[in-house]
């Protein structure tokens, strides 16, 4: 005996909680819906369900485009295990048009080097027989074409 | 599924570990994989069961590989009154600590013993091992130790004719 499998299984019960939950229930109808904080006034999505700036509740729901700007990106040439999308691929931080806050997606549908800063992009959803509450029915981001936001108007997100 | 307003969904994550044993483990396993218990001679004089790669009371590497049991003692035992699933047994058992007949130390192991009320301190019990051809040089391949006379204990006790348990899978 030279090696030995130790494989290890863990199975939880997951929940995102509330705030989280409409976010995920938005994706499942093709939406996307972020939180709106009384005080500041900052829309963030996924919200968390409190303001982290004010530490209040963000009790009014805001539905947001499915158009935003890339803020920042990564060429991910590297292998890893668990993998799950064939590289190259782009991961960038997209800021939705309406939001204060980017989130991650993928971006598709353009060579790798040609992603810029600011640059426009559009959700890509599912089929809506596949649509559920999870990222995944968002299947990338792709460019619109549309001209380049300036550097400084998204420059407090990076 | 909801409660209330939050979602809840059942998540599962599995790592897919396997590790080398290296030389002195490697050789318990083996032993086990052909139904044979071993332990590893130390400096001090002692027999550790199952065996370590230093000696636990100097720290120096331990010296020949020696084979126990397959008999030993209880020393010390808790009953499993109901067994969770990735328990060794379906049923009711012993965690118990073992003493193998020319170890210095003890092993932890299972003793399927039917009932607390059939079990002490200080009994004797004996391997009943897994069929040669389901072992895989793991520490499970003793199924459990057994009150020494029950039934079945020590019934694969031909394990020196144990054919490699690489068919078995995992394990190599």
């Amino acid at each position: 005996m030279t090696m030995l499998d130790t494989p290890i299984h863990l199975e939880y019960t997951f929940t995102p909680g509330i705030a989280q939950s409409r976010f995920l229930r938005g994706l499942a109808e093709g939406r996307f819906v972020g939180q709106r904080c009384p005080v500041c006034g900052k829309v963030y999505i996924p919200s968390r369900g409190s303001c982290p700036v004010d530490g209040v509740p963000t009790g009014e729901d805001v539905a947001l485009p499915d158009t935003g700007i890339v803020t920042t990106y990564c060429v991910v040439n590297v292998p890893f295990a668990g993998q799950a999308i064939e590289i190259p691929y782009i991961a960038a931080q997209v800021l939705l048009d309406g939001a204060n806050i980017s989130f991650m997606g993928l971006i598709q549908e353009i060579p790798a080097t040609d992603v810029r800063m600011g640059m426009r992009v559009q959700a890509v959803w599912v089929e809506p027989d596949e649509l559920g509450p999870t990222l995944a029915s968002v299947k990338y981001f792709k460019p619109t074409g549309g001209p380049d936001a300036p550097y400084e108007s998204f420059e407090e997100y990076l | 599924m909801a409660e209330g307003d939050a979602l809840i969904a059942a998540h599962v994550l599995d790592y897919p570990y396997s590790r080398s044993v290296g030389p002195v483990i490697g050789a318990f396993l083996t032993g086990l994989r052909d139904g044979r218990i071993v332990g590893a001679r130390t400096p001090s004089g002692g027999v550790v069961v199952p065996p370590t790669e230093y000696d636990p009371q100097t720290g120096e590497d331990v010296g020949e590989i020696v084979e126990v049991g397959p008999a030993g003692t209880v020393e010390s035992w808790a009953w499993v009154t109901t067994p969770g699933p990735k328990q060794p047994l379906d049923h009711p058992f012993a965690y118990a600590l073992i003493r193998l007949d020319g170890a210095t130390t003890s092993m932890l192991h299972v003793v399927d013993a039917g009932s607390p009320d059939a079990l002490a301190t200080g009994d004797r019990v004996v391997p009943r091992w897994k069929p040669a051809a389901d072992r895989i040089g793991h520490v499970l391949d003793i199924e459990a130790f057994v009150p020494e006379g029950a039934s079945g204990g020590g019934a694969a006790s031909g394990g020196a004719t144990a054919t490699a348990g690489s068919a078995a899978g995992g394990a190599s």
